[in-house]
């Protein structure tokens, strides 16, 4: 007994020592060379940095990723189209409903199907819930990775709002999987129009509040005014998109610009862009969208259309042959789905365009001589989910 | 189109779309598949005639889809011609992605079939998809012009005794990781490209695992039960009627 507990003390130990030695700052002739993750708290799962560093300066930055990849593109090949949507909602699995969209709107496309209008609105309103959902999150998360607790406590409890919401139209909080090719699985519960308005102004409230509590305040402004800063011309050929990029003041919103039968041009909402393409902007302008997605919500829940929420689709769905791109503005930016079908159950290849992994792409450019103290402030202003990068 | 409409035997619903699936009722004519279109968009035709006039004979296949989308097929020389052409001719400055994909079919099918069952014969045609193709393997890649809100896809043919096509790097510095990833996916080299190592899988790992013919590992150890989802279902099973009027509204 006790020479299996000391075999395993010294597994133990030895694990410990393995693992002290990977987060060991290495001296090296050129510098030094700081590992970051893959179990840093700073990075938000399980990306890891490796920064060359010359004294408090980054040379050169490299994120090492793939501790989560799941091989989606393959297994998407053994899988039905229905099976699909609940793959893909593991993708980004803050705003969740938001990845289901562009998949079926992708094999819609392919079929020549078109949801009823009331199913585009309620997809629509979804949609915004899983942003709200998900930025939110980023918005007290952003304040705590500058040392400010209250915020990440805030954004949890208002978050809470739209989860509810979100479980009591589709039954998950986190994995809907509402939507169908060709429409939704159910229409909306009763009272679900006014209970999501009262959470819409409880959202609100959280935005306020938020401002009230980081706008202005002195340390964030030092340490994210001038920070990381990312000209629009980098970001589009970087592939940065989102939030991201409207704070580098290019002015593109797939929602407004790509229409994709979703219901965004039906109400009357703004695009925010910010010029300074920092780390605040990018805070900034994902406040800004927090507190319009909440209005557009709103303006959908108003003008809601009657009529059913599935149109006439096939028992077993078979997609004709062909091939089609689909893309919409998640909340963490482009999402996309080149879905190349040959007419089978399930589809041939798909190719799945996530928006963090582009997003993350930049951080070699960026880092370069930033100082290391502002590598987590700018890798918490990109914002990045872990399984939208590595899919 | 309602249940109620007994006439007419309903196609079996396994069976794809054929002309006999006609049911003697007048209403909808089956639609015939009738040769595409001439595109009239006149944004995308200005986009592929300027290309074309940069490239001449290097564009080997286009596809026009109205207001929709823009593939264009090159020839595998010109493949990083093609991208200085697109950012700095047609202004397409953002890059979204590049890819690859492999045309073969898979010889393990889509692991549907019930391990009982025979094996069913797997087709090695290779079929390409749109713009044509003459490959196994094809590398694609979209931008897009923000000002004009245009997006064109870019294909390329990758020759199968030397796997291997320039880089985009220089032109699109994103294209970086999605080679990379690309790379160690399809076996697919970059020429040009300084750092072509492996992005997600860890170092040691061999074959290349969007390769259909890289066995999924886990269903040939265990086959998937979610098949059961494309039989009807169980009270459903004699009634044709509900299959058959919903199957041909898709049309």
């Amino acid at each position: 007994m006790t020479a299996i507990t000391d075999r395993q003390k010294l597994a133990y130990a030895n694990a410990q020592a393995a693992d002290g030695r990977v987060n060991v700052e290495i001296e090296t002739d050129e510098g030094m060379t700081l590992n970051m993750g893959p179990q840093h708290p700073a990075t938000h799962g399980t990306l890891r940095i490796v920064a060359k560093l010359d004294g408090e300066q980054v040379i050169s930055c490299e994120p090492i990723m793939g501790y989560m990849h799941r091989g989606y593109e393959k297994l998407v090949e053994v899988r039905t189209y229905p099976q699909i949507n609940t793959l893909v909602n593991r993708i980004d699995w803050l705003g969740s409903f938001a990845n289901e969209v562009p998949f079926i709107l992708a094999s819609e496309k392919l079929m020549d199907i078109e949801a009823p209008p009331r199913a585009q609105w309620i997809r629509t309103v979804l949609f915004e819930m899983s942003r709200l959902a998900n930025v939110s999150l980023f918005l007290g998360d952003m304040a705590l990775q500058l040392g400010a607790l209250t915020p990440a406590f805030f954004a949890f409890r208002d978050r809470e709002h739209v989860l509810n919401q979100i479980e009591a139209a589709t039954g998950g909080r986190f994995h809907p999987n509402f939507d169908r090719i060709g429409g939704l699985k159910d229409d909306l519960p009763k009272g679900w129009i006014a209970d999501t308005k009262k959470a819409m102004q409880k959202m609100r409230t959280f935005c306020d509040e938020i401002e009230d509590l980081i706008m202005g305040n002195e340390i964030f402004e030092a340490r994210c005014r001038g920070v990381g800063v990312i000209p629009g011309e980098i970001a589009q050929l970087y592939g940065m998109t989102g939030s991201n990029l409207r704070a580098s003041g290019v002015d593109w919103d797939l929602r407004r610009d790509q229409p994709v039968g979703l219901a965004w041009n039906e109400v009357d909402w703004k695009v925010w862009t910010h010029p300074d393409g920092d780390s605040f902007a990018r805070y900034w302008v994902r406040l800004q969208e927090t507190r319009e997605a909440t209005k557009i919500i709103d303006q959908l829940l108003d003008g809601l259309p009657a009529g059913p929420v599935m149109a006439k689709v096939p028992r077993i769905i078979k997609v004709p042959a062909g091939e089609a791109w689909v893309s919409t503005e998640n909340p963490l930016g482009e999402m996309g789905y080149y879905v190349v079908s040959k007419g089978d159950l399930g589809p041939f290849r798909v190719k799945i365009r996530s928006a963090s992994f582009n997003n993350i792409h930049i951080v070699p450019w960026v880092m370069r001589g930033v100082y290391v103290p502002d590598v987590i402030t700018i890798l918490a202003s990109l914002y990045f989910i872990l399984g939208d990068i590595d899919r | 189109m309602s249940s109620a409409d007994g006439s007419g035997v309903p196609p079996d619903p396994a069976e794809p779309d054929t002309a006999e699936a006609v049911e003697p009722e007048p209403a909808p004519p089956v639609v015939e598949p009738e040769p595409e279109p001439e595109p009239t968009d006149e944004l995308r035709i200005g986009l592929l005639a300027a290309v074309t006039e940069s490239l001449g004979d290097a564009v080997v296949g286009s596809r026009i889809v109205d207001g929709d989308s823009l593939t264009i097929r090159v020839a595998t020389p010109a493949w990083a011609e093609v991208a200085k052409v697109a950012r700095h001719k047609l202004h397409c400055g953002f890059f979204s992605f590049l890819s690859g994909i492999d045309w073969l079919p898979s010889p393990f099918g889509r692991y549907e079939d019930s391990p009982m069952d025979e094996p069913r014969p797997v087709s090695t045609d290779i079929v390409t998809g749109v713009a044509g193709g003459d490959t196994r393997f094809q590398v694609f890649a979209r931008v897009v012009d923000l000002d004009r809100k245009v997006g064109i896809i870019f294909k390329v043919d990758v020759p199968d005794d030397d796997l291997a096509v320039d880089t985009w790097i220089h032109t699109y510095p994103g294209a970086n990781w999605n080679e990379r990833e690309t790379h160690e996916m399809y076996g697919i080299g970059f020429r040009g490209h300084p750092h072509l190592i492996k992005l997600y899988l860890p170092g040691g790992f061999e074959g290349y695992p969007l390769r259909k013919d890289f066995p999924l590992l886990a269903r040939q150890v265990k086959p998937w039960p979610g098949i059961v989802d494309v039989e009807p279902m169980p009270d459903e099973a004699g009634s044709d009627e509900a299959a058959a009027p919903s199957e041909e509204a898709a049309t």
